[in-house]
């Protein structure tokens, strides 16, 4: 802590008094050598020992308080900036309460509200994994696992229900993917995961697969394929419609008030357009669902049990390296 | 209505459409890559427009476009159409209608 140290201004007196000092002590030294001086030596060391340490603590004490002074500084910056954000929220409409009980609010669809909901419906998915992979690893019985998987399932068209709410409310924050990791986010596709590429993945996995099955699945990494590939190009035409909206009569002349009217016009058209975005969204997911189902419809009970485990672990890898990639040392 | 099922029934696949709105695009961009060569009827460009939007929101079609029929039939808008494909029955009841062969 500093302390408005007095001391602090007295270095440079110390100084003069200091030269003045060894001036007359060299000179005194000149003269005979006798006890009086010797003395006289060691009050002049103490002394000066004295003063140089009463600079080093003034220095010291300088040190301190700037050091303190820069920490209020940033202080007063990251309140301000919580004030605001706790504003941004009240205006969403989240219902900002001490006992934590954000869950229930009927106004809370904002981004943080999703972000709550999200890690809740992960931390139930890892629960209902885990008892998954005791029933498969303990050999259970077609009926239990069915249970469970049914479980699973119903658990998943939770997701795509709160998303499709969020969307609602805020399709970027749901485009943006901020509320996945950031390697899954790298792989993201319209809001989510790739249903093809997830086939993909799981095709080796599953075997043996009977002609049936593989012809089945099959179709289905086709199906899905081509979906995406058609929501891909609507969302591309969306943005080239967007773009175009945008650019529209920004080559007039400036100042009119018609040039005012155009600009409003425009916006407004831009808003319509915005306006669909969530619409792709939920296609996309959608997708997701129905390739989910007519997955567990294609495979038997026990192969399910696999695929959707097998789902689950390359979800929390790709989470678990995201982890460690921040995690990471740099330079 | 009645220009509607004129409409509808008038080719195999049939689809009403908006030119301003992308998620059409997207199911006009399925049936293209299945093969299927589909009438489409954009309802900003239709002199009965607004009447024809009225009559496929009576139908259950929520958004009204895009608003597919297959072999006369009402199928449904977007969400309905990729359930079909997903499952497999998109691909069969275009074959069923002579829409596509294969």
């Amino acid at each position: 802590m500093a302390d408005a140290s007095p001391r602090t201004d007295i270095s440079t007196d110390d100084t003069d008094e200091k030269n003045e000092r060894f001036d007359r002590g060299k000179s005194t030294a000149m003269v005979a050598y006798d006890s009086s001086d010797r003395s006289k030596d060691k009050t002049d060391q103490k002394t000066l020992r004295r003063l140089a340490q009463n600079r080093e603590a003034a220095r010291k004490s300088r040190l301190r308080k700037k050091a303190y002074v820069q920490q209020l500084e940033s202080s007063r910056l990251k309140l301000t900036q919580l004030e605001q954000e706790l504003q941004r929220a009240r205006q969403q409409g989240i219902f900002i309460s001490s006992s934590g009980d954000q869950a229930h609010s009927a106004g809370g669809n904002g981004a943080m509200t999703f972000d709550v909901e999200y890690a809740r419906w992960l931390e139930e998915q890892n629960r209902q994994i885990n008892e998954l992979r005791s029933a498969v690893t303990a050999h259970a019985g077609d009926g239990e696992l069915r249970i469970i998987v049914d479980g699973i399932m119903a658990h998943y068209d939770e997701i795509f229900r709160l998303k499709s709410n969020a969307a609602k409310n805020d399709v970027f924050h749901l485009l943006s993917g901020m509320w996945k990791t950031p390697a899954e986010r790298c792989f993201m596709w319209l809001g989510g995961f790739r249903p093809s590429e997830l086939l993909k993945l799981l095709v080796n996995q599953l075997e043996p697969l009977t002609e049936q099955q593989l012809t089945g699945i099959g179709n289905l990494q086709q199906s899905s394929q081509q979906a995406e590939d058609a929501l891909s190009q609507g969302m591309e035409a969306l943005q080239q419609s967007l773009a175009e909206t945008l650019c529209s009569g920004s080559l007039g002349s400036s100042g009119s008030s018609g040039n005012v009217a155009n600009y409003m016009g425009q916006m407004a058209m831009a808003m319509g357009k915005l306006g669909t975005l969530d619409g792709f969204i939920r296609q996309a997911d959608n997708l997701r669902q129905q390739t989910l189902q007519q997955m567990n419809r294609l495979l038997t009970t026990r192969q399910s049990a696999r695929a959707l485990l097998a789902i689950h672990d390359y979800f929390s890898r790709l989470r678990a390296l995201s982890s460690l990639w921040l995690a990471r040392p740099r330079e | 209505m009645d220009r509607v099922k004129d409409l509808a029934s008038a080719k195999a696949a049939v689809i009403f459409t908006k030119s301003s709105c992308c998620m059409c695009h997207s199911i006009k961009s399925l049936f293209y890559e299945l093969g299927a060569s589909p009438a489409i009827h954009e309802l900003d460009r239709e002199v009965s427009g607004r009447e024809m939007e009225w009559a496929l929101r009576g139908l259950g079609c929520n958004p009204s476009v895009p608003a597919v029929f297959i072999g006369g039939r009402f199928i449904g808008s977007a969400k309905d159409v990729i359930s079909y494909h997903v499952d497999g029955s998109l691909k069969q009841m275009l074959i069923d209608a002579r829409a596509i062969w294969f």
